[in-house]
């Protein structure tokens, strides 16, 4: 079985290399040598020894049901504070808001990778569990159980592009990312949803369905006055263009004519 | 039930956000402005230096709070409210010494939940703004938006 993950070749020029950390040695108190007389006897048990620790029950992560965290939720400020220092992470060197969001697309990307599989190998059905073989399959899986997954609530509209049958497009009325995000007048064309455009290609793409890459674009705006007040119902709507290469249409157009 | 204005000055007395709500306020230029600001921040420190000392505990050993002193349970706040017969100013500080002042009618009730729900909008749509700079001056949509929405319904 060979089961070759997507390894994106990165038009960016490489972060600059990490700052030389001076750890003191052996300064830590986890491996201070035991008194003598006690050491054989006490470093048998696991929790006093270096390396891995255990909890005092003995369960670690390993022993654990990989459906136990399904439900579990985390905090959106924790969520919130941890994507600002992403965003300055990306925005260290980035020469203008296109190179700004393909960054922010880079960081999302091995994230959708992995969740395909997490994602796939936790469904309760066992016909759910096999990778999406079909455009629609895989558009309805992101739709639906990775946004569930990732925000708690499916996408809110699917549709095909009427002028380019090799592009689709995902609308999120109000992305979660961009909750507490307000964009600076000079970086008004910036989405940072462009993050979640990367777990999305990541997604594709570990599915085996290339693409010419995924993007985000606010479209709030467009909407403008349409339920009369002037106002834009969702301020910060946002559509994943989503354009899948050539190939993978050849593909499709096989399997409908083989019946799938 | 008029909810004037809202100031918010930085920890080092700058001006960083001023918003009318409600016209019937005097035109200030905004050197004006700037100048009030770092006047407040002055009379504010003044005022804290006033208070008059803690009471120390008579056997500071046996009380369960010198055990864990709180650094803020005997902070002197200064000048929280000042009250003339046509406004009220309402100062809050924050923690990390940003002042919000609210400048409402004599009458307006429930200030303090007004106060604590701006500090809410601030902490979330300005410190989680990833484009924002701390002390720098506020320049952000959804609070400038989320304000509107909350006086609007209150007024």
């Amino acid at each position: 079985m060979s089961t070759t993950f997507p390894i994106r070749q990165s038009s960016l020029p490489s972060h600059p290399p990490p700052r030389p950390q001076s750890l003191p040695p052996q300064s830590s108190h986890y491996n201070r040598p035991a008194p003598a007389g006690t050491s054989t006897a006490m470093s048998s048990t696991p929790s006093s020894g270096p390396g891995l620790r255990y909890p005092s029950n003995k369960k670690t992560i390993y022993d654990r049901n990989l459906n136990r965290s399904k439900n579990a939720e985390l905090s959106r400020a924790a969520f919130a504070y941890l994507f600002i220092e992403m965003i300055a992470y990306a925005q260290r060197g980035a020469r203008d808001v296109g190179d700004l969001e393909q960054r922010l697309n880079n960081q999302g990307y091995p994230i959708g990778v992995r969740l395909l599989d997490l994602l796939l190998s936790r469904s309760s059905n066992p016909l759910a569990s096999i990778r999406p073989t079909r455009i629609l399959p895989l558009l309805q899986f992101i739709a639906q159980t990775l946004y569930r997954h990732l925000f708690g609530r499916p996408a809110d509209a699917l549709e095909r592009s009427g002028t380019d049958s090799a592009q689709y497009m995902l609308f999120d009325n109000e992305p979660m990312v961009n909750t507490y995000i307000s964009l600076p007048r000079e970086m008004s064309s910036l989405n940072c949803a462009a993050f979640v455009a990367g777990i999305i290609e990541g997604v594709c793409d570990g599915a085996g369905f290339p693409t010419e890459g995924v993007s985000a674009h606010s479209v709030g705006e467009q909407e403008e006055g349409k339920d009369g007040k002037g106002a834009p119902l969702w301020p910060g709507k946002t559509v994943f263009l989503i354009k899948f290469k050539k190939e993978v249409l050849e593909r499709e157009e096989i399997l409908a004519r083989g019946g799938g | 039930m008029v909810v004037f204005a809202l100031f918010i000055i930085s920890k080092a007395g700058g001006l960083i956000y001023n918003r009318e709500f409600h016209t019937g306020m005097n035109k200030l230029s905004s050197n004006d402005l700037l100048m009030l600001a770092g006047s407040f921040h002055g009379m504010h420190a003044i005022t804290k230096q006033l208070c008059p000392a803690p009471p120390t505990p008579t056997n500071p050993a046996s009380t369960a709070a010198a055990l864990a002193p709180s650094p803020f349970s005997n902070r002197p706040s200064g000048l929280e409210v000042l009250e003339s017969s046509h406004f009220r100013m309402q100062c809050f500080q924050t923690l990390t010494g940003t002042k919000f002042l609210l400048f409402t009618e004599p009458q307006q009730p429930n200030i303090d939940s007004m106060m604590r729900k701006i500090y809410e909008l601030y902490s979330d749509f300005v410190m989680k703004n990833p484009f924002y700079t701390v002390e720098m001056p506020i320049r952000c949509e959804k609070f400038d938006r989320g304000l509107d929405g909350f006086v609007k319904v209150r007024g």
